[in-house]
């Protein structure tokens, strides 16, 4: 016997609202959970003071300063890679086997997991390079990481602005590079900012490739051959070692308002480049 | 020398189709004139030769002449993008870039290296009044140009080639996405500026090659069927070809 068409209809709807909740619940919880347990802990003081006793009291500024230059050296290199790549696919070369491989190449790049980087960078970077743990080896490795997210967004953007918009400034008289300069790039650049503020949100949560890479000094660091620990990787050392379930959830909540706050910024700037290509 | 443009025995083939067979044509100095012919039959391919625009297109192969002022623009020897600079385009949808009036009109300039902004300033208030746009624009420059009305857009895609001051002035169906009224408009302009430059122009619409050329040419698949003036063409076509199509018999 067949079901009445409304009763599917009303059946489909709540099966994918249920879904949905389900999903936002999740998220919810973790961040609150994450957010219950470690804010207690988190003022200006845990951010702005060193730790002592590896971080069983204090607060965790190197660890801040740690990240923050690691994702900035990462950042630095990855960005104008990945959009040079990114301007050189779309604008410079006709779609070929060379591109698509190009293309293919990048995507497996982006599914390799990260630990395999952290192995590749302490191998490459720390050992051969002579690099030692270091905020380079680190971001480097992580620039490695995050390249591909960066290539794959920037060529998005790119593709999707107005070929009208070539054809004339080419008519003017403009070459390929003023056209890329003054045409493509300011109207792709959200789709491109929103592509790096993911990469930042990557390098910023990461753990695996940066353990092996810029290892886990607590000191604070004075140039870019220190070692430094990350948030997520002094997460892991407290929680793992039991040095501070307190400390260690506090640093997490930071890191989870931290990410919480990138994603936003690129939610909205994806937004903006949606509504502005409309 | 009438002629500012000399097209001789031009051939592109577009991969395996032979999209332009042998074409000669001229085109006259400070006159207008027209490609018509039914869609497909060459003439929008015809017209974008003229400045290498067919160049960005994959697989496309052009061999033949095309002439200006008595130099062959496919030679070696000619950087293509001083050649788009001295003939310019205006294309079948109004395609201003989503800036201001004002940086719309100046991007030519600034691409071709000005920096004076006082000598910048001038040639967009020359280029504005050129296109007609002058009075109505002049407060508000800085307004972005795609909130503009579209016969506005399509004359200040005009201005925005004036200020590069092109020698010819090709026009790709440029009234097609226009209503009758800003048509006119553009039509009137076309006449004004045939004294200053050499205008090329597709149309698709009879009445306005009859309303604003001196010389039209009459494509089909590719061939350059009649070529004369206007005038002649339309009253006395010695091709029956040609005569079929403006009849209305065809196409």
């Amino acid at each position: 016997m067949r079901i009445p068409p409304r009763y599917t209809q009303t059946a489909a709807k709540l099966v994918m609202g249920l879904a949905t909740l389900a999903t936002l619940a999740i998220l919810v919880f973790i961040i609150l959970f994450v957010l219950e347990k470690g804010l207690p802990v988190v003022g200006f003081k845990f951010l702005l003071s060193a730790p002592r006793d590896m971080g069983k009291a204090g607060g965790i500024f190197p660890v801040v300063v740690g990240t923050i230059l690691l994702t900035l050296v990462a950042i630095l290199i990855a960005t104008p890679l990945g959009v040079g790549t990114a301007i050189y696919l779309t604008e410079y070369t006709r779609e070929s086997r060379a591109t698509r491989i190009i293309r293919f190449g990048a995507d497996c790049l982006a599914g390799i997991p990260s630990i395999i980087f952290g192995l590749f960078g302490f191998i490459f970077f720390v050992t051969i390079l002579q690099m030692g743990w270091s905020i380079l080896s680190g971001g480097l490795t992580l620039a490695f990481m995050i390249l591909p997210t960066i290539i794959r967004t920037s060529e998005e953007a790119i593709k999707s602005v107005p070929n009208s918009y070539r054809e004339v400034s080419f008519s003017l008289g403009a070459t390929r590079w003023e056209t890329v300069q003054k045409v493509v790039l300011p109207s792709a650049l959200p789709g491109i900012v929103t592509g790096v503020m993911l990469g930042v949100g990557r390098s910023i949560g990461e753990t695996a490739a940066v353990i092996f890479t810029a290892g886990s000094s607590l000191r604070m660091p004075s140039s870019l051959f220190d070692s430094v620990r990350t948030m997520s990787v002094h997460f892991y050392i407290l929680a793992r070692e039991g040095i501070s379930t307190e400390n260690a959830y506090g640093t997490a909540a930071i890191l989870v308002i931290t990410i919480l706050l990138i994603n936003l910024t690129a939610y909205g700037l994806m937004n903006r480049f949606v509504a502005k290509n409309n | 020398m009438n002629n500012k443009i000399e097209i001789k025995k031009l051939n592109l083939h577009y991969g395996k189709f032979h999209a332009l067979k042998s074409v000669d044509m001229p085109v006259r100095k400070n006159s207008i004139t027209a490609l018509i012919g039914p869609s497909g039959c060459g003439k929008s391919t015809l017209l974008r030769c003229l400045n290498r625009m067919n160049d960005l297109i994959a697989g496309v192969r052009i061999d033949g002449q095309v002439l200006l002022d008595g130099i062959d623009i496919y030679s070696h020897s000619v950087e293509v993008p001083e050649l788009r600079k001295r003939v310019g385009m205006v294309f079948q949808r109004p395609n201003p870039f989503p800036l201001s009036v004002y940086d719309n009109v100046a991007y030519g300039l600034k691409v071709a290296g000005m920096r004076d902004g006082s000598r910048i300033s001038e040639t967009v208030e020359r280029s504005l009044k050129g296109a007609w746009l002058w009075e109505n624009l002049k407060d508000r420059l800085d307004k972005p140009a795609l909130e503009l009305p579209l016969d506005q857009q399509q004359r200040l895609c005009i201005a925005r080639l004036l200020a590069v001051e092109p020698e010819v002035i090709l026009m790709d169906e440029p009234c097609s996405a226009l209503d009758p009224i800003a048509t006119m408009k553009v039509e009137e302009l076309m006449l004004e500026l045939r004294q200053r430059y050499t205008i090329a122009i597709v149309t698709h619409n009879m009445q306005q090659a009859a309303r604003v050329s001196e010389y039209s040419g009459y494509m089909l698949l590719g061939e350059m069927v009649e070529l004369g003036q206007t005038a002649a063409i339309f009253t006395n076509p010695s091709d029956a070809r040609t005569q079929d199509y403006i009849t209305g018999r065809y196409g």
